[in-house]
C-alpha cells in the first residue's frame, strides 16, 4: 500500500454571508494514497472547489483537520501555506491563469521564481523540460494570447509540473474546452498518473469523466456520498481515437 | 520549515516587466514626476545660480570689507538733517588707525561726482577721495604709473589715478595719459597712474569709471568739506571680521563721546551682511519655487497612487494566480512597491536630465547665471525614491491583503 499523502479529517468549512452561515463542508474524511487519480464529482454548490481550495492549502477549514505530506494545516500560517503550496502543490484552473503578453516558458517558470533554491538557469531549463512533457515543444516562447484554449491549458498544466509537485490539483480543467480537446488534456492527466506516477486530484461536472480516473469521490450538500475506486479505467488516448475526426 | 528570504532580484524583474507590458501609461504617469524633478532642479539652479552671482559680486569688489556710514539711517522713513551726516571726521580715522588691531587697511572715503575733461574731450564720472589703502581694500591695482604718496595726501596734492573707462573717453587717440592733466570740476589734476581693468561687476557697474585721488584734495580742494562720505577697512581675516566690527564700534563711540545710552551717530556695515541682505531675497525666492516645484511632485505622487490601484484591480486574477503558486504576501506588496519606486526613480532620472537641460538653456539661451548643486540631484533621486515608496504602500499594501480564492475568482 502507497502512503497516504493526503489526509482528510472530518473537514467543515463554513461561510458567514451576512447573518446567514453557509455550510459549504459538513464533514468530509477520507485519505489518497500516492499515484491516484481522483476525480471529484457533485452538483453545483455541493462544496467541491471549497475542498480542492482545503487541500491546496488556499484556504483553511472551519473545523477539522487536514493533512498533506503528513504534515497538518491547521497550525500553519499563511506565508508558511504559501511556502507549502509553492513547493508540494500544483493548481490547474479552469480559466488558465496565464499571465497576458508573457510566453509558455516564463509562465511555466513562475512557481520557481517564488522558490530561492532554484537558479534562474535551472528554472528555465525546468520549464522548457515541463513544457515538453505536455507536448509543447514547438510553442516555447509563444505568448499566452498566440495560442488556442487546449495549449494555454497545456501551459498551465505545465506550470502545475515544474516545481514537482507532491499532488497536482485541477478544478474543472477542462471545463472551457470542446470534446476533443477535453480528451486532450485529460488524456495528458491519465499520462502523468501512469507514466510518472503523479498524484492527481481532478474535479468534473462531466461524469463520463469518472470511468478514466482510478477512484472517484461523489459529493452531495458539504457530504460525501459516493467514494468508489475504479477497477476498469478506461483510456482517454483510445476515447480520443474513437471521437469522429473533423474534416481533415 | 525553512524560512523562505525574499528575492529580491526576481521581484525587480517582474516590476520591469509589468512596468514594460504598459510602457506608455507608465510614462504618463512618470510625467508628473518628471515635471516635478525638472522644476525642483531648474528652480534650485537659478536660485542658487543668482545667489552665488550676488556673492562673487561682492567678493570681487573687496575682501572681508567693513563701511562705515555717518548718521543713524532713515529712521522711520523721515531724513535726517545734513549734521547728522557729517560725523565722520578726519579723528576717528586717526583714531582707527592708531587704535585698530582688526583691521588691516583702513582709508577714508569722499565722493564727487562731476565732469572731466581733456582736451576736447569730457565725460561724466566721480572721484573718490581715498589713500592708498583704497587699493588692497576693494582690490583694485595699478596698470601704468603710480599711485599717489603719502605726501600727496599730506599737501593735498592735485594728482589723480584714473580708471581704463575714463582714459578711454578721455585719451581718444591712444596718448599716454600718465602725466598728462585733466580737468575736474575745473580743476587741473595730474595723472600719475593707471588702474587696471577690472571690467562690471556682476550687478553691471562699471568699475572702471572711477578716478581716485588723495581724499585731502577732494575734501579741501573739489567738495570743500570737513567730512568724510564713509570710512571703509580691511578686516585681518573673515575670521576676525565680528570682532573687528566690534572694535571699530567701540573706537568710534570713543572717539565721538557718545555717552553709554545714546544710540551710535554712525553705522557699521560688513560684506557680509551686506551678503546676506543681498541674498535673503534670492534665498526667498528659491524656498517659493522650490515649494512650488515640491507640490508639483507631490501631484506626481498622487499620479503613481492612483494609477498602482489600477493596476492592483486590474491585475487582482494575476495576484491570485501568483498566491496560489507560493507567493507570499511580502513577495506581493515589495512587487507592487519596486513597481512603484521605479516609476518614480525613473521619472526622477528623466527629471533631473530634464532639469539640468533647462537650465543649461536658461544659462545659454537667456544669458542668466546657473549653478547645479551636487546635492539638489541626490535629493531629487532620494525625494523620488520616498515618493514611490509613500504613495506606492498603500495599493501594494491592498494586493498584498487580498484573499487568493477571491482574488482568482475577480472578473
Ligand atoms: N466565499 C464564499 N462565501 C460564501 N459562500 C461561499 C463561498 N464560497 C463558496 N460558498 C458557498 O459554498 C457552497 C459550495 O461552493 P463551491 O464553490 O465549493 O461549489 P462547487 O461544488 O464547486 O460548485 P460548482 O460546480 O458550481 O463549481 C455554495 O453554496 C457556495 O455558495
Ligand atoms: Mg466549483
Amino acid at each position: 500500500m502507497a502512503k497516504n499523502i493526503i489526509e482528510v479529517i472530518n473537514l467543515k468549512r463554513n461561510f458567514i454571508v451576512g447573518s446567514e452561515t453557509v455550510h459549504a463542508l459538513r464533514g468530509v474524511s477520507f485519505s489518497i494514497s500516492a499515484g491516484e487519480f481522483v476525480t471529484i464529482m457533485g452538483t453545483s454548490g455541493s462544496g467541491k472547489s471549497t475542498l480542492l481550495n482545503l487541500i491546496g492549502c488556499l484556504d483553511t477549514p472551519s473545523e477539522g483537520d487536514y493533512k498533506l505530506d503528513g504534515i497538518s494545516i491547521k497550525q500553519m500560517n499563511k506565508d508558511e501555506r504559501a511556502m507549502l503550496r509553492n513547493r508540494k502543490i500544483g493548481f490547474v484552473f479552469q480559466s488558465y491563469n496565464l499571465l497576458p503578453k508573457t510566453t509558455a516558458v516564463e509562465n511555466v517558470e513562475l512557481p520557481l521564481i517564488y522558490n530561492n533554491e532554484v537558479s534562474a538557469r535551472e528554472r528555465k531549463r525546468k520549464a522548457i523540460e515541463s513544457l515538453k512533457a505536455v507536448g509543447l515543444a514547438d510553442r516555447l516562447y509563444h505568448k499566452s494570447n498566440q495560442m488556442s484554449g487546449g495549449q494555454q491549458q497545456r501551459v498551465a498544466i505545465a506550470r502545475a509540473l515544474v516545481n514537482e509537485p507532491v499532488i497536482v490539483l485541477a478544478d474543472e480543467a477542462t471545463g472551457n474546452l470542446d470534446t476533443r480537446t477535453s480528451f486532450e488534456i485529460l488524456s495528458l492527466f491519465q499520462e502523468l498518473n501512469q507514466k510518472e506516477g503523479r498524484t492527481i486530484i481532478f474535479v468534473t461536472h462531466n461524469p463520463e469523466l469518472a470511468s478514466f480516473s482510478s477512484r472517484n469521490i461523489v459529493l452531495r450538500d458539504g457530504l460525501v456520498l459516493e467514494d468508489t475506486v475504479n477497477k476498469n479505467i478506461a483510456s482517454a488516448h483510445e476515447a480520443l481515437q474513437k471521437l469522429p475526426k473533423l474534416d481533415d | 520549515m525553512i524560512k523562505r528570504y525574499v528575492n529580491f532580484s526576481n521581484l525587480f524583474k517582474i516590476a520591469l516587466r509589468a512596468l514594460s507590458n504598459n510602457k506608455f501609461r507608465g510614462f504618463l504617469t512618470m510625467l508628473g514626476i518628471i515635471i516635478g524633478v525638472a522644476s525642483v532642479i531648474t528652480m534650485l539652479a537659478i536660485g542658487q545660480g543668482s545667489k552665488r552671482s550676488i556673492q562673487s559680486s561682492l567678493s570681487e569688489m573687496g575682501s572681508n570689507m567693513i563701511f562705515v556710514e555717518p548718521g543713524q539711517g532713515m529712521m522711520g522713513g523721515v531724513r535726517q538733517d545734513a549734521s547728522s551726516m557729517q560725523t565722520l571726521k578726519q579723528a576717528d580715522y586717526q583714531a582707527l588707525l592708531d587704535q585698530s588691531e582688526y583691521l588691516s587697511d583702513i582709508t577714508p572715503i569722499v565722493s564727487a561726482a562731476g565732469q572731466a575733461i581733456y582736451g576736447t574731450n569730457n565725460t561724466p564720472t566721480s572721484m573718490s577721495g581715498v589713500n592708498a589703502s583704497y587699493l588692497n581694500i576693494r582690490k583694485y591695482t595699478i596698470a601704468d604709473g603710480d599711485m599717489f604718496t603719502d605726501q600727496d595726501i599730506k599737501a593735498a596734492a592735485k594728482v589723480c589715478v584714473i580708471g581704463k573707462t575714463v582714459v578711454t573717453n578721455l585719451f581718444t587717440n591712444g596718448e599716454d595719459p600718465v602725466g598728462k592733466v585733466i580737468r575736474f570740476k575745473n580743476i587741473p589734476m595730474r595723472v600719475v597712474g593707471v588702474l587696471t581693468e577690472k571690467g562690471n561687476n556682476s550687478m553691471g557697474q562699471d568699475q572702471d569709471d572711477v578716478i581716485l585721488a588723495p581724499y585731502t584734495t577732494v575734501m579741501k580742494r573739489i567738495s570743500a568739506i570737513n567730512y568724510f562720505n564713509n570710512i571703509s577697512a580691511s578686516a585681518r581675516s573673515e575670521a576676525v571680521s565680528d570682532s573687528a566690527q566690534d572694535e571699530m564700534e567701540t573706537i568710534l563711540r570713543k572717539s565721538h563721546k557718545l555717552a553709554d545710552d545714546a544710540d551710535n551717530d554712525f553705522r557699521i556695515r560688513s560684506q557680509k551682511e551686506l551678503l546676506t541682505m543681498m541674498t535673503s531675497t534670492s534665498d526667498m525666492m528659491t524656498v517659493l519655487l522650490a515649494a512650488i516645484a515640491a507640490i508639483s511632485l507631490l501631484v506626481g505622487g498622487i499620479g503613481i497612487m492612483n494609477i498602482m490601484y489600477v493596476s492592483v484591480t486590474e491585475r487582482t486574477r494575476e495576484i491570485g494566480l501568483r498566491m496560489s503558486i507560493g507567493a507570499r504576501g511580502i513577495d506581493i506588496l515589495l512587487q507592487f512597491l519596486i513597481e512603484a519606486i521605479l516609476i518614480s526613480v525613473t521619472g526622477g532620472v528623466i527629471g533631473v536630465i530634464f532639469g539640468v537641460g533647462v537650465s543649461l538653456l536658461v544659462k545659454f539661451a537667456a544669458g542668466w547665471p546657473i549653478f547645479i548643486q551636487v546635492y539638489t540631484v541626490f535629493l531629487a533621486f532620494a525625494v523620488c525614491t520616498a515618493t514611490g515608496i509613500f504613495f506606492g504602500w498603500y495599493p501594494a499594501r491592498k494586493a498584498s491583503n487580498l484573499d487568493p480564492i477571491e482574488a482568482l475568482r475577480y472578473e
